[in-house]
């Protein structure tokens, strides 16, 4: 049977494929976009340094130094072992220091204080802040992250 | 000259403009105080724009050089110290003023029906307005400020679900650096006038569409209320409303000209006392209050989802105040906006006498 109009007429038809179209161009700009805006993969923070020229720390005193993008702080506690650990406060991210009158980890922004393993010891900070292997060799100190198996570690120079 | 006059307006058609305005009428009753924030308001943006653009011509965002030339500004240019308070000061006022025009319309219960997208465009006006003074915050580079960038992008990124994603785009990344101060240039001298014009633009013309509210209490005695012509009699107390805050201004400038601190490095400890803006005390007294865990929650989430629910119920007063919408009486709405202005001066009030 053939049916006297159309059931789709032209009017419909183009208002259809106009708004199709539309909607295609902007649906396709949103990824773009979105991963254009997003840096997204920078790629994996290294998870270990190497420190050469590392200046030499007296007991009791403490050094920043950059892992990969963030970081890190360096300490010589007062019985003189080495050790280090994120810099990153757990709380809103401020960067700690060493305090040497207490002998602790001090984060300035809202007086959170870690002791020297790292633990919290008073104030905002919800957790503990990462503790990082230090192997000292001849002229340089290597920093590593615990737990990641050796070897195939991603390595960067500082 | 006449010619010239006629010339002109037959070709722009400003008559009709101008007729309009003539025609216009303002209310006039006893809380008309409260409709000048509002115009005050528009003049200090204007005031930013230009500043901001002066500034403009000389200030580089880069980590390397935005401290130093700002600093420069400051130091060597003629009136540059005094053009940049202004710009400072003004943001601060600007802040000041938003907040008494959000409170004010909140009490008087402007948001009444049909002027419910009033104050939702309002509201957005207001974020844009606090984002404003965060991103602006960061330029100079100095070391409070990247601090304070630090903590505030990390109280966004602690919110469920899309904070993840608002961190990267605020920071450009996981730290801070050099991508986030390019960010934050972009995002204060282009994206956010743009967004903040066209939705100003809105506001604007629905108050034109809608005329001002009147509050209900005068409205309901017709007696208590006149009408007066917007041009020239509400202009002129606008000129000199404008006037009196430019001075104020001005005056702010000169005598407490902002200090630029310490250039910010990225590999230093935060130092003590690193604080926002005053008016992100409240916020930042808040999180520190919540103890750290609370129940299985982090107390900055916790902190962080309240927060981000006052502004969804700020942005929903209209459609919550059942009352108001009949014109009734609505005292849970005013006990609220009181309880909120309370709760942000004895929080700001705590975070100063805290120090
Ligand atoms: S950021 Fe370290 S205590 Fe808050």
């Amino acid at each position: 049977m053939k049916l006297k109009e159309s059931l789709f007429t032209r009017r419909k038809f183009l208002n259809w494929s106009l708004t199709a179209s539309l909607a295609a161009l902007f649906g396709t700009a949103v990824g773009p976009v979105w991963r254009f805006v997003f840096p997204g993969e920078v790629g994996p923070e290294p998870t270990e340094v190497e420190l050469k020229d590392f200046p030499e720390l007296l007991p009791g005193t403490g050094k920043l130094f950059k892992f990969g993008r963030h970081p890190a702080i360096m300490i010589r506690t007062p019985d003189g072992k080495l050790k280090s650990f994120t810099a990153v406060c757990t709380h809103f991210e401020c960067t700690v220091q060493y305090k040497k009158d207490t002998n602790q980890i001090w984060c300035a922004c809202h007086n959170g204080f870690y002791d020297t393993n790292g633990k919290v010891v008073s104030g905002p900070p919800p957790r503990p802040l990462e503790e990082y292997d230090v192997a000292v060799e001849k002229d340089k100190i290597i920093v590593s992250r615990r737990g990641v198996p050796k070897g195939e570690k991603p390595k960067e120079k500082a | 000259m006449i010619n010239l006059k006629n010339w002109f307006y037959e070709r722009t058609g400003i008559e009709a403009i101008l007729d309009f305005l003539r025609k216009k009428q303002v209310p006039d009753h006893k809380y008309t105080f409260w409709y000048y924030p509002g115009s005050i308001l528009l003049i200090l943006i204007g005031v930013q724009i230009i500043t901001g653009c002066l500034l403009l011509l000389y200030y580089k965002p880069t980590i390397e050089t935005a401290y130093e030339s700002v600093s420069f500004i400051t130091k060597y240019l003629p009136f540059g110290s005094f053009l940049r308070s202004l710009h400072a000061w003004s943001s601060d006022l600007i802040i000041a003023i938003a907040f008494i025009h959000m409170f004010s319309t909140f009490l008087l219960k402007s948001y009444r029906p049909p002027r419910e997208l009033i104050w939702i465009s309002g509201t957005f006006l207001m974020f844009i307005l606090l984002t404003f003074g965060f991103s602006g915050y960061l330029l100079p580079w100095n070391e409070l400020s990247l601090f304070a960038t630090s903590v505030g992008t990390q109280i966004a990124g602690s919110m469920p679900i899309i904070g993840k994603y608002l961190l990267l785009f605020l920071r450009g990344g996981e730290y801070i650096s050099g991508d986030t101060l390019t960010r934050f240039f972009a995002l204060h001298v282009i994206i956010l006038p743009l967004i903040l014009l066209a939705l100003a633009a809105v506001h604007v013309l629905l108050i034109q569409h809608h005329g001002m509210s009147v509050p209900p209490s005068v409205e309901s005695s017709p007696a208590k209320k006149k009408d007066i012509p917007f041009y020239p009699d509400f202009l002129l107390y606008d000129a000199v409303n404008g006037l009196f805050v430019f001075s104020g201004l001005v005056i702010l400038a000169l005598f407490l000209p902002k200090e630029l601190g310490i250039k910010a490095d990225l590999l230093a400890p935060a130092p003590a006392g690193i604080k926002p803006e005053w008016y992100f005390l409240f916020m930042f007294e808040t999180l520190k209050l919540i103890p750290s865990m609370v129940l299985s929650f982090e107390g900055k989430q916790l902190g962080v989802m309240i927060f981000a629910l006052g502004a969804v119920f700020l942005i929903c007063i209209p459609f919550l105040d059942r009352w108001s919408a009949k014109n009734k009486r609505s005292p849970l709405f005013t006990l609220i906006g009181f309880g909120i202005l309370i709760y942000i001066f004895v929080m700001t009030a705590i975070s100063y006498l805290g120090e």
